[in-house]
């Protein structure tokens, strides 16, 4: 019976916010719990482990992804940014951050390390979203609090601000 | 919850992937984009013992034009994201409805893993792109250590999330006909919230003559039944008639002939048989403006 068997790890090395890991994972472990618990990253959160609400997508090699519906196994060789990997050293907001806490992009800040994930993936490809892309790229997202225009109103800011950084460092 | 335990396999190439799933037979999972997978495993409705994840294997992720013997076809390999093939250009010139439907496909970080075939192979009733294989006359190429077979997509779909794939099987790719100039293609669906799954969806397909009228027509529909359906009753109607407003609303009246779709929160019976006649005429309409060659909002 697969309960009572104990399968074989499976060894990935995976580089988790510019960390090198090498490690033993049992295969059910989900990428989720992976960061959450053998990495101490709570920073991601699950709401759902359905696939359904975002709380807990990341970067999986630039690629916003649901960590609850991935196994760590799965990802030898990748990279992976959490929501940890924005702030500075110092605890100097990213700009998206900075963004959300402007426009009052969060309230009880559980959907919240999701939204910032999606909205850096979409900024990637994006640098100026307008509205309707910034809805598109996190309708995924489900937030319980805000009613979303502030989401909305922060990604576009933090867009705003970011290229505007751009501009002026290369001025 | 979490999933059950399992072993873990990650073949390199084809042969050891068909290997393993014959030698694990029913106990073992194919695991490609896992975006319906690991949900699956999840909640445990699926505890599969042995999990083969085929995303190492070379030459899967190829998405590319046909030219055998035969009409050309695209071929999309077992590993083509559902991103990928929302976004590719032969897609879009050579097969624009898997384009369509696609990105109705739950959101983009879902589609950015998980997989066409996979979407197919799983044979959600509710699903677009099975939906969409099914009106295109696609097929699905199956693999196992006997060989190789392909399956019409009319032929694929038994029941809910079951398909006549024997065990041992992997789908390598699914192959679409190239929807040539002359054909118009269309996907609308409802769903309750965007990136849900459709309460009803429509793929259909036009081909016009050169006199105009109807040559050909293939109407399928998600949500409407125990697996993926053709409205035949609606395709004979429309097919020899001018394609004009009488003759689409007539064949709207026929698509949900012989339907018996699922009633459950999301939509009774009926509904669903009123939401196939919808779609369906909204389907008829853009897909023979664009067989036509017209601009969708023309
Ligand atoms: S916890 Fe992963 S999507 Fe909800
Ligand atoms: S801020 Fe509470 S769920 Fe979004």
């Amino acid at each position: 019976m697969p309960e009572t068997t104990s399968p074989e790890k499976v060894r990935i090395r995976i580089t988790v916010n510019d960390v090198a890991h090498d490690l033993l994972v049992e295969p059910r472990t989900l990428l989720a719990d992976l960061l959450r618990g053998d990495l101490e990253l709570t920073g991601t959160h699950v709401g759902c482990e359905q696939g359904v609400c975002g709380a807990c997508t990341v970067l999986v090699d630039g690629a916003a992804t649901r960590s609850c519906l991935v196994f760590a196994a799965q990802l030898d060789g990748t990279a992976v940014r959490t929501v940890e990997s924005l702030a500075g050293a110092d605890g100097t907001l990213h700009p998206i951050q900075q963004a959300f806490h402007e426009n009052h992009g969060l309230q009880c800040g559980f959907c919240t390390p999701g939204m910032l994930m999606g909205a850096c993936e979409l900024l990637e490809r994006t640098a100026e979203p307008d509205p309707d892309e910034v809805r598109e790229a996190l309708g995924g997202n489900l937030c319980r609090c805000t009613g979303y225009q502030n989401i909305v109103r922060s990604v576009c800011a933090a867009g705003q601000s970011m290229t505007a950084a751009k501009n002026g460092a290369q001025a | 919850m979490k999933p059950a335990a399992f072993a873990y396999l990650a073949p390199h190439d084809l042969d050891e992937a068909l290997d393993q799933l014959a030698e694990h037979g029913a106990d073992a999972r194919v695991l490609a984009g896992g975006q319906s997978l690991v949900r699956l495993m999840n909640a445990r409705l699926a505890s599969p013992a042995v999990v083969v994840d085929i995303n190492r294997v070379g030459g899967l992720d190829a998405l590319s034009l046909v030219n055998g013997s035969g009409p050309a076809r695209l071929r999309l390999g077992a590993t083509v994201r559902q991103r990928t093939s929302e976004l590719s250009p032969e897609v879009a010139a050579h097969a624009p409805l898997l384009a369509e439907a696609g990105a109705h496909v739950a959101h983009a970080p879902v589609r950015s893993r998980g997989t066409v075939v996979g979407s197919v192979a799983f044979a959600d009733p509710s699903a677009e792109l099975p939906t969409a294989l099914l009106a295109l006359d696609g097929r699905v190429v199956a693999r196992s250590r006997s060989g190789e077979r392909t399956i019409e997509a009319d032929d694929f779909f038994t029941g809910p999330f079951t398909t006549s794939l024997a065990p041992g099987e992997l789908v390598v790719a699914v192959e679409v006909p190239v929807t040539a100039a002359g054909t118009g293609t269309a996907f609308v669906e409802v769903s309750r919230r965007h990136g849900d799954l459709p309460v009803c969806g429509v793929a259909a397909t036009v081909t016009r003559g050169d006199d105009g009228s109807v040559a050909a027509t293939r109407i399928a529909l998600c949500g409407a039944g125990e697996r993926p359906v053709r409205a035949r009753a609606a395709e004979d109607a429309l097919t020899g008639s001018d394609g004009g407003a009488d003759a689409v609303a007539a064949a709207a009246a026929r698509a949900a002939d012989g339907l018996s779709p699922i009633a459950d929160c999301h939509g009774s019976a009926d509904f669903r048989r009123h939401l196939a006649r919808v779609l369906t005429g909204r389907a008829l309409r853009t897909a023979i403006h664009r067989a036509a060659g017209e601009a969708d909002n023309a």
